[in-house]
């Protein structure tokens, strides 16, 4: 699950946010909505333990981010924090395989090429396996991604804007196979968007 | 999957980018390297062949050249001297000489130098026969074991030698008379591994310089049935007396030089090179002084080369610097990535730092085996040039130092990019596009 308390950020420059409460439980699909400069990424970034929140705390997995330090928490977000950024980034000098050996190995997990082939398969990329994450096309590295992001059954799943250069159709598609690989990892699915057509699909949603 | 192999794989995913750094690393480490065995072996070598000679004794010209052709059979003698004028440095009861090698010199077998002395060169050496016997008779030679590897020549082989140094093939001109190997030394190390030893007069028989004119003839006419023939002249010459011999012999027969051992160091040894080169129309040379020349002109070289080695290493550093630096700028999701995977900013600086540490390893593993790999080439030749014998796989415990200090200097050169790479902000950068 995933949950914040009067949950704050002070800007550097000195402006401060104030985000709503929020409390998702296990397996539930919610929307994070809100116009752009209304703070949706910097929440995104406090709920993924990226930045340290002014007050208030925020809690994945029954965790208060805020307890843990340094290293903890870069593997506990290895471990139960699946983030799905807007552009697909890799590790661009190893296989789309090893670059989720590498999500395993990094998260304290063993690697399992069993379950990485698997994963990959269910995901229509399991012949791009040894191919460098360059060589895939972008909706292939949008997969490949979000494969990376469940590959160690996180408790939480974050995704930023994975819609927004997608068609109604593809975008339809996408959130299905988000929902899906949530559901399969019974894990609690957060989508950070500006996309209103997104409301249509899914109910549940916290506005900024 | 781990940050070793992960660092490995960042370097040959863009190889170019590393080449620089390892392009450059080699070349400090192997130039460093190269000088460093080039200088040790010399030394060495210098020493093992010092044999306790204190002075050398020969025919005017440069001290260096008489030292280096007399006891490390370099290049060409200065000249001859005449036995009246050297036989004093021979005679037992010299005041100040404990004992003296009597060298004649000049002539070569294929390369290698004939020289022509008494046994009691192998004690000055610490050489010994490893086979047969040691030469008595006059055209009895006894030859080092690099000769016999080289040229085959075995025991109970009879060859003619030939004026001169340099192997001239079949141009050469040879001399009268047949060498009959009768020995073969054991491997010491010194430049004894090298020559054919054989006694003086040998010299005076095959050059006619004071000869007299018996000798003469009996070359003129021998040309046809000489195997007899020259046995019979070697007999009338069969004294085995060592320098006794030399002591009795004729005036005008000459030598090239005479490696001399002090009795002691004193007042009259220190001056005892002076009064020669002042006072007679000799030329005595000191080796130790000498070497030390060769080692200074050897150091002056190096000092220049000193400057561009540093100059190298100093660009080599920086050049992993700008490489690793620059990369983060193209690696700044990559490196955001593995924090969001879980990577601790630690990660991040150790990958960094190997990457530096892989250049740096790399380079300096392939300056230490191109540095190697050119003495290697060099060791051949300069076998057959200088009778220097260069172990080229002889690896200096220095050149272990210097393996450690190319990592040092790696590590230095990756932890600024390093510590960059840790400060990764990763929500900042992940979420700006």
């Amino acid at each position: 699950m995933l949950a914040t308390r009067a949950l704050t950020y002070q800007y550097p420059g000195g402006e401060q946010l104030t985000f709503p409460d929020i409390s998702c439980a296990r397996g539930e699909t919610w929307l994070l909505l809100g116009d752009s400069g209304s703070g949706k990424t910097t929440l995104l970034q406090l709920l993924a333990g990226l930045r340290t929140p002014g007050s208030g705390e925020v809690v994945v997995d029954n965790q208060v981010l805020g307890q843990l330090s340094g290293s903890d928490l870069d593997r506990f977000r290895g471990k139960q924090l699946g983030i799905i950024f807007q552009t697909a980034h890799f590790v661009r000098s190893v296989s789309v395989a090893e670059n989720l050996a590498l999500a395993q190995r990094l998260a304290g997990n063993a690697v399992d090429h069993d379950r990485i082939q698997q994963l990959l398969d269910q995901l229509s990329i399991g012949n791009k396996a040894d191919a460098a994450p360059a060589a895939l096309s972008v909706g292939q590295q949008q997969r490949a991604a979000i494969a990376r992001a469940i590959i160690n059954q996180p408790s939480v799943i974050l995704a930023d804007e994975p819609t927004s250069a997608l068609d109604d159709a593809n975008t339809h598609r996408v959130i299905d196979l988000l929902r899906e690989q949530a559901a399969a990892v019974n894990a609690t699915l957060l989508i950070v968007t500006h996309d209103n057509r997104l409301t249509r699909i899914i109910d549940q949603q916290i506005r900024l | 999957m781990n940050l070793i192999r992960l660092a490995w794989k960042n370097l040959t995913y863009k190889p170019l980018n590393a080449l620089l750094g390892i392009l450059l690393f080699a070349l400090s480490v192997g130039l460093v390297s190269l000088l460093l065995s080039l200088r040790k072996q010399a030394d060495e070598q210098f020493d093992a062949n010092l044999a306790g000679v204190n002075l050398v004794v020969g025919a005017k010209g440069s001290p260096l050249n008489l030292v280096l052709n007399s006891m490390y059979h370099l290049g060409y003698p200065n000249g001859n001297v005449s036995l009246g004028e050297v036989r004093a440095f021979l005679n037992p009861r010299h005041p100040l000489i404990e004992a003296a090698l009597p060298l004649s010199l000049g002539d070569g077998y294929r390369g290698y130098r004939i020289v022509g002395t008494v046994p009691d060169i192998l004690d000055w050496y610490g050489a010994e026969i490893g086979r047969g016997e040691v030469w008595q008779h006059d055209f009895e030679v006894v030859v080092g074991p690099n000769v016999v590897a080289n040229t085959g020549l075995k025991m109970g082989d009879t060859f003619r030698s030939a004026h001169g140094i340099v192997d001239e093939g079949e141009d050469a001109m040879e001399h009268e008379g047949e060498f009959k190997v009768v020995g073969i030394l054991a491997e010491s190390g010194t430049v004894l591994d090298d020559v054919i030893l054989t006694t003086n007069p040998t010299y005076w028989h095959t050059h006619d310089h004071g000869g007299g004119a018996e000798d003469h003839q009996e070359d003129d006419h021998a040309d046809h049935d000489h195997d007899d023939h020259e046995h019979a002249d070697h007999a009338d010459h069969n004294h085995v007396g060592g320098i006794q011999q030399l002591l009795e012999a004729a005036e005008d027969k000459e030598l090239t030089s005479i490696l001399v051992r002090y009795k002691g160091i004193n007042a009259r040894t220190m001056s005892f090179a002076r009064n020669i080169n002042d006072n007679t129309d000799l030329l005595a040379a000191e080796p130790p002084y000498q070497i030390n020349e060769v080692r200074r002109q050897f150091d002056n070289g190096q000092r220049i080369l000193r400057i561009l080695v540093i100059a190298i290493i100093i660009v080599s550093a920086l050049s992993i610097f700008i490489s690793l630096f620059s990369s983060l700028r193209d690696r700044r999701y990559e490196l955001a990535m593995l924090r969001v995977m879980g990577s601790g900013r630690g990660g991040l600086f150790g990958l960094i730092v190997l990457e530096g540490l892989f250049v740096a390893a790399i380079g300096a593993l392939a300056g230490l085996l191109l540095s190697h790999g050119i003495l290697a080439v060099m060791a051949n030749n300069i076998r057959d040039d200088f009778r220097y014998q260069l172990d080229a796989w002889r690896f200096l415990p220095e050149e272990g130092w210097m393996f450690l200090g190319a990592l040092a200097l790696g590590f230095l050169a990756a932890v600024i990019p390093a510590i960059q790479a840790a400060r990764t902000d990763i929500g900042e950068t992940l979420t700006e596009g």
